[in-house]
């Protein structure tokens, strides 16, 4: 197994921006603002509902983009259209406004499994250019939407129970339940459900046993298709069944997913189908797309993180620049990063320290 | 290929109990007896790593991944909305979340509730599903000073038996939730161990 770790952002978006052109998905580019008009509309949408806000120079409210996505469907004209971006987008993040880069894509037009499948492997594929220690979570809002309309809750109860269900929590989930009179099979049901996990060979037969209606049936149809799929293409692996992703009822009605990087705590990438956003938005037709969260990479692991510089090479006023720049790109072409200063930088971590005189270089410290 | 598991138990009382199901469970860790000022202990043969946390952090070392799993009060849980997965409610450290005020005192309604608390968060969502007006008074700990000095009008807090309460000659008004210990586990972690999480879950299971 691969164990090499993409973790910086520099080398990540290459990476992906060419995964996603070999597929023939254009690159996106606009501007760091919108109208806030389309946020205001669409607020349950974004993940977070505070947003920089300023006025232009003609008195109009503009926003700093907290998303992406939105704008790309505004602007949709001419569909199919497949593209992406990379863009900063700002949002509160632990009580604070950060700027965050996203690498998305989206393809907009009507949905089938050939693009189902390559959605779903392009999103595989990204994760594994970070890390092949990766698990993508799949899971339908058409099912879970199906269970909803059985449990036939109030609507501010369908909020609590879609959170349970993300929590997993088969003890508050029988309470809810208890609390509206919901049959015991039923429940038990719901409970299965929620709690399902494990790779999608494993886990189909026992979503197909829970369908409890038409939506759930075609939903869990949906699944096996796209399973078939991505077997006989050689993609699924690492991919696991989990209806506790969930996402809003109102703008998602499919498949959504995230991904996982071991290492990380969070997701790392999430998307889905939101044919209801584009119906919402007055357009007749359908979308799916996903966005990795590079600020979520920061934090990995790297092998060479305990060094600031391979060699600290340290010369004289008086030394020679030629000869100098000669022996600097010597230990270069052996593969070391070089700082080459009269004097060491307060709290350099180095993993060797040379001195360049007129004899050449003389190792002071660490020889390994 | 099985891993260390890493667990976050709450500091106190029920942390204690917490390990000692732990330890009845095959998830031993003997080190943890000796009277250390350590914070970690492992145990390799068991594949666990204990860490002793403030029992209010303890979501948030779970929701970070710095702990795979661990166990805490659904006070703190409705508290900070932490984005973890609930797996079992472990039935202990029962008590329950209540309003709380001077016996027999009149329920002023017609005015800006003061309240204080540690609670913050679940004070307001209650007082704002009954549709009433609130002011907060966070405090961190001795609540139940605050309505005997009438620097509030009531206090939102955990009861257990009710002593301290009566003790201060003070009553529960209403009961907002039932409280008992939650295992929780990092979302993330619950994904790459899946295997030992279930199996630890079921452990636990067949104990409470």
């Amino acid at each position: 197994m691969n164990n090499e770790i993409t973790y910086s952002q520099e080398l990540l978006i290459p990476k992906l921006r060419s995964i996603y052109e070999q597929r023939g998905y254009k690159k996106y580019k606009m501007s760091k603002f919108e109208e806030y008009d389309l946020y205001l509309e669409n607020k349950s949408f974004l993940k977070s509902e505070n947003i920089i806000t300023f006025n232009d120079l003609n008195g109009r409210l503009l926003a700093l983009k907290p998303d992406v996505t939105l704008s790309i469907v505004k602007n949709s004209a001419a569909t199919p259209q497949k593209v992406y971006y990379t863009e900063n987008v700002y949002r509160v993040k632990s009580g604070q406004y950060k700027e965050i880069m996203q690498v998305g894509l989206e393809y907009i037009g009507k949905i089938d499994m050939y693009t189902l499948c390559e959605v779903i492997s392009l999103a595989a594929d990204s994760l594994s250019a970070v890390c092949e220690n990766y698990i993508l979570d799949i899971s339908h809002m058409g099912f879970i939407s199906g269970f909803l309309d059985e449990l036939k809750l109030p609507a501010s109860a369908c909020d609590e129970m879609l959170e349970l269900i993300s929590r997993k929590d088969a003890h508050e989930i029988k309470g809810l339940c208890e609390k509206y009179g919901v049959d015991r099979e039923l429940t038990e049901k719901t409970v299965s459900m929620a709690t399902l996990y494990g790779s999608m060979d494993k886990m189909l037969p026992a979503c197909e046993a829970l369908s409890v209606n038409q939506k759930t049936k075609d939903a869990a149809a949906e699944l096996r298709a796209l399973y078939t799929a991505l077997a006989a293409i050689g993609c699924e692996k690492n991919i696991n069944l989990d209806f506790s992703i969930t996402s809003d009822l109102s703008y998602y009605n499919g498949i959504i997913f995230q991904g996982f990087i071991n290492g990380v705590s969070g997701s790392v990438l999430s998307g889905g189908r939101y044919g209801n956003l584009l119906s919402k938005m007055g357009k007749h037709t359908d979308a799916i797309g996903f966005a990795v969260y590079l600020d979520m990479l920061e934090y990995l692991e790297s092998g060479d993180g305990d060094y600031d510089v391979d060699v600290m090479l340290l010369y004289g006023e008086s030394s020679d620049t030629v000869a100098l720049t000669k022996a600097v790109k010597m230990l270069n072409g052996n593969g070391n990063t070089v700082l080459a200063s009269t004097e060491i930088p307060q709290r350099l971590r180095y993993k060797q320290l040379l001195q360049f005189n007129e004899r050449g270089l003389e190792i002071i410290e660490g020889n390994d | 290929m099985k891993e260390m598991i890493n667990i976050a138990l709450p500091k106190g009382r029920l942390g204690e109990k917490v390990y000692n199901i732990f330890e009845s469970l095959g998830y031993g860790c003997p080190s943890i007896h000796e009277n250390s000022r350590k914070l970690i202990f492992e145990d390799e043969k068991n594949l666990v790593r204990y860490f002793w946390v403030k029992p209010s952090d303890v979501a948030i070392y779970v929701e970070k991944g710095a702990a795979d799993v661990g166990v805490v009060g659904k006070d703190i849980l409705l508290e900070y909305e932490p984005d973890i997965y609930e797996l079992l409610d472990l039935g202990i450290g029962k008590c329950r979340m209540c309003v709380a005020g001077e016996k027999g005192a009149r329920r002023h309604e017609d005015r800006t509730i003061r309240v204080a608390t540690k609670f913050p968060h679940i004070a307001l969502s209650y007082y704002q599903s009954r549709g009433l007006d609130i002011e907060i008074i966070k405090l961190n700990g001795s609540i139940e000073l605050a309505p005997l000095l009438r620097m509030s009008d009531v206090i939102v807090d955990i009861v257990e038996t009710g002593t301290t309460l009566k003790e201060n000659n003070l009553e529960v008004i209403d009961e907002i939730v039932n409280i008992s210990a939650r295992f929780i586990s990092n979302k993330s972690s619950f994904k790459f161990k899946t295997a030992q999480i279930n199996e630890m879950k079921n452990r636990l299971l067949g104990a409470v």
